[in-house]
């Protein structure tokens, strides 16, 4: 099953008269910056999810929330499919384009408009980068707490379409524990404020619903995002172990302990390898699984903490424990995880990153199944794990320049998801569904949720326009993606490519 | 004692479904504990106390999940057994409050600005949809982006969008040390005392003011409460002050004029408004005993970027403040689209949902 938008499993897309379209869009918008040359849509044919391009009809990049309003407005009335695109960043093909739709790029609305220290918010245009918004609050020893791992370069808006998570979301929450409010547009032209400078606002949750709506309800326009203040020390332990069940067991008694880390990190040995060779963070090559357990917060409490953490480790059978001394050697410990996906691009031509989530449990069983798995698509995997929320990142060694192994690793890949939902998880953590995990959802959610989910996006775009075929599957295609399935998820003639 | 446990979701399904048939409301009732709150109800009574228990709870996955009838008051004293709690703080459990009431309603106490609201707690539900259907939204994962986050949506919808029949929350350790302190200070110097704290990284999980004393909660590890406590100074009090805020027993709440809740910017100034005011949440939250006329109170939150809920029953048509003209097309859109009916708890929040 390809990735692309089939309009055969995903619904027909309207068939758009470009220069018609691009004529009623420089009428109505004279000074809107529109790209039409082929060469021009070239860098937009895809999002971080690079293994999947489609060239788009037009990309659109307004500067300003009335030619936002504007483009909608055109694009609504005469039935042309829009997908909103930020930094293009995203792992799972959420902003890839369509050849029958108009690609709106958000980010030229790169002002962040206010830092309020008394009220610990700032409030920012879309297109402002996650990074910058602690940069900007750092004077006043604030900073905006969600970190996924591209945040030099992803925007607020996209981590809010996304719900985006990171390193630390066990104890400080995912995009949506830390966004106040949204001006949003809907397809149909409103202006819509959700959320409140207060803590809540009255009405239904409609801000949490659009964290992680992946584009398909609005168009975000404005974020006030939470400020916290900068904790006073953080400090990281490294934990080696023997055996992959030992870091497990570690993790389980961490926070069974009543510790919750600012950060609590694994690595398998293929990753601690991988990461070494390129960073040289001092991580010990032999070892099966590291765990990085950063506590974070007030000194004194940091410091028993770490006591208790090291006893715990110890006592779960780590071969090792180092705490960092310095803030270089902690920056260093951290240098490896953070790049642990670069440095397995230098292992292999090609990676294609998994994102499933599991209750902490099923670890040990998740990760015997993947490597059986491994066996049996002949594919090597390194496994990189938010273990404090049970986030897993397996990463899928292939190369695209065989033919087939591309197919193998997408094969491999959605039997790691279903595997996730089987052991009680779920197929995304916070990558996103997109269009890459759509055949997925349909072992996630039965037809009457699905079936919910349309009826949710009816609500905001009834005639369907934005980011049409991602997110929510269609039930044909599901139909489709269920035939291919037969008992207890075991696939016909595995051996098989399947497209 | 054991908490009760009985799966009744296909009686409550049953009867979701005849009152689809004969094209009747329903009104959902859990302990009754904030019945009061809203706009009142008319139609059947569907009581969801029967369909209780906790279905799973493993202390080390930070995650419990339990039917929607279970007892708030149960629910907190297995997680107590276990050393863990619902951050959240939600009120009225002494009144028997339970799970489905909680998230329906998403009231949150004292600890809600540090520790976040019902809403941020929740990672799964399962519903009672207007098609007469059973679904699951969310899961038992910290993490999970699959999907619309119908669970949160949930959160404070006041059963309009659906019969909440399970829920699954994150939990959170119980902090190992908690001190409590009272200051003497006027209500301007305490907001702009809780203005400067705010910034820097004190334990605090607890701020009110009460018209004279500021009480501040502080919870932590040891070193960082006892290094708090010094430096803010104040006199130490009893804990169960802040149970009694939560549920609305002190004397404050005894005054006959009607109560307000103002939710407010957290560094907006006093308000000069008539009546006496109580702040929690660090001023975030103010509670105003008034006779003032709710248009000008809810100009008054609007202003300064909040809004004003009316917390006894009866003194106006809309309770919840009134939402924008373009929000409230979006509201009716989602009610008609997962309640095409009107058979949950129809006009509880607004007349047109």
């Amino acid at each position: 099953m390809n990735i692309l938008h089939d309009e055969r499993l995903d619904g027909a897309l309207p068939r758009v008269d470009k220069q018609a379209l691009l004529l009623a869009l420089r009428t109505e918008l004279p000074d809107l910056e529109i790209l039409a040359d082929d060469e021009d849509l070239k860098p937009y044919e895809c999002d971080g999810l690079s293994a999947y391009r489609t060239t788009p009809m037009l990309v659109v990049l307004p500067q300003r929330v009335e030619q936002v309003r504007a483009i909608l407005a055109v694009c609504h009335q005469r039935g042309v499919p829009v997908v909103a695109r930020g930094a293009g960043t995203g792992l799972s093909g959420g902003a890839l384009p369509l050849a029958q739709g108009v690609l709106l790029v958000m980010a030229r609305f790169n002002k962040i408009l206010e830092i309020d220290p008394s009220a610990r918010t700032a409030r920012v245009q879309p297109g402002v980068r996650n990074l910058a918004i602690s940069q900007a609050a750092a004077p006043y020893n604030l900073y905006y707490a969600p970190d996924p791992s591209s945040q030099i370069a992803c925007s607020i808006g996209g981590n809010v379409a996304e719900n985006a998570g990171g390193v630390h979301c066990l104890k400080y929450g995912l995009t949506v524990h830390n966004v106040l409010k949204l001006e949003v547009l809907t397809v149909e032209g409103e202006c819509l404020t959700l959320g409140a400078d207060s803590l809540d606002a009255p009405g239904f949750d409609v801000l949490a619903l659009f964290n992680g709506s992946e584009g398909m309800l609005g168009v975000i326009t404005e974020v006030t995002v939470k400020l916290l203040p900068r904790p006073q020390v953080a400090k990281v332990l490294l934990a080696s172990f023997d055996a992959v069940e030992k870091a497990g067991s570690a993790v389980a008694r961490i926070i069974g302990a009543g510790i919750i880390p600012g950060g609590l990190e694994m690595m398998d040995n293929l990753a601690i390898r991988a990461a070494e060779d390129f960073i040289h963070a001092g991580y010990p090559v032999e070892a099966q699984a590291i765990l990085l357990c950063e506590l974070d917060g007030v000194e004194a409490d940091v410091h028993d903490d770490c006591q208790r953490v090291r006893d715990l480790l110890e006592q779960a059978g780590a071969s090792e424990v180092r705490q960092a001394r310095d803030e270089d050697e902690r920056v260093r410990f951290w240098a490896g995880r953070k790049n642990a996906f670069p440095a397995v691009g230098r292992i292999s031509a090609d990676y294609y990153c998994m994102d499933g989530t599991i209750p902490r449990r099923e670890l040990s069983r998740v990760l015997h199944a993947i490597a059986e798995l491994s066996g049996k698509y002949n594919l090597r995997v390194a496994n990189v794990f938010h273990a404090g929320d049970g986030n897993m990142h397996p990463l899928i060694l292939f190369d695209a320049n065989q033919p087939g192994e591309l197919e193998r690793a997408e094969a491999f890949g959605g039997e790691i998801l279903e595997l996730c939902v089987k052991v009680g998880g779920s197929i995304t953590g916070e990558h996103g569904v997109g269009r890459e995990k759509i055949n997925q959802m349909c072992a996630q959610f039965n037809s009457d949720e699905l079936t919910l989910f349309h009826a949710v996006k009816a609500a905001f775009d009834p005639k369907g326009l934005l980011n049409p075929g991602k997110n929510i599957p269609t039930l044909h295609r599901c139909a489709e993606f269920g035939a291919l399935h037969v008992h207890a998820g075991q696939l016909p003639f595995p051996e098989l490519e399947r497209f | 004692m054991a908490v009760a446990e009985q799966d009744e979701s296909t009686a409550l399904l049953e009867q979701v479904n005849q009152a689809r048939a004969i094209n009747t409301p329903l009104q959902i009732r859990g302990g009754a504990s904030k019945a009061w709150l809203g706009r009142s109800l008319r139609g059947t009574v569907i009581d969801t106390r029967s369909h209780c228990g906790i279905v799973n709870y493993d202390p080390t996955e930070l995650v419990i999940t339990a039917r929607a009838g279970t007892r708030l008051a149960d629910l907190t004293r297995v997680l107590q057994d276990n050393g863990q709690m619902l951050a959240c703080e939600p009120p009225y459990t002494d009144d028997g409050a339970t799970l489905g009431g909680m998230l329906a309603a998403g009231l949150s106490g004292p600890r809600r600005p540090w520790a976040g609201a019902v809403r941020d707690a929740v990672l799964g539900t399962r519903v009672i949809t207007g098609l007469g259907l059973h679904l699951r939204f969310g899961g038992e994962v910290m993490k999970n982006v699959a999907g619309y986050d119908l669970s949160r949506l949930m959160a404070g919808s006041f059963g309009c969008l659906g019969l909440i029949s399970e829920v699954s929350l994150k939990v959170l350790p119980i902090p190992r040390c908690q001190a409590h302190i009272a200051l003497e200070l006027d209500a301007h110097s305490a907001l702009l005392k809780l203005g400067q704290w705010g910034q820097q990284p004190l334990p605090i999980s607890a701020a009110c003011h009460d018209g004279q004393v500021l009480r501040v909660r502080l919870e932590g590890g040891d070193g960082s409460v006892r290094a708090a406590c010094e430096r803010l100074g104040g006199e130490p009090f009893a804990p169960s002050w802040w149970q009694a805020l939560n549920h609305q027993r002190l004397d404050f709440f005894q005054d006959p004029r009607p109560l307000w809740r103002l939710s407010l910017p957290n560094n907006t100034a006093y308000l000069e408004l008539a009546g006496d005011q109580l702040l929690d949440w660090a001023g975030a939250q103010r509670w105003l005993k008034s006779d003032a006329d709710p248009e000008h109170l809810r100009k008054v939150a609007s202003a300064q970027g909040g809004h004003a809920t009316c917390y006894s029953p009866g003194l106006t048509d809309s309770p919840f403040q009134p939402l924008p003209a373009a929000l409230m097309h979006y509201h009716r859109q989602l009610k008609q689209r997962l309640d095409p009916q009107g058979i949950f708890n129809p006009g509880r929040m607004y007349a047109e949902v």
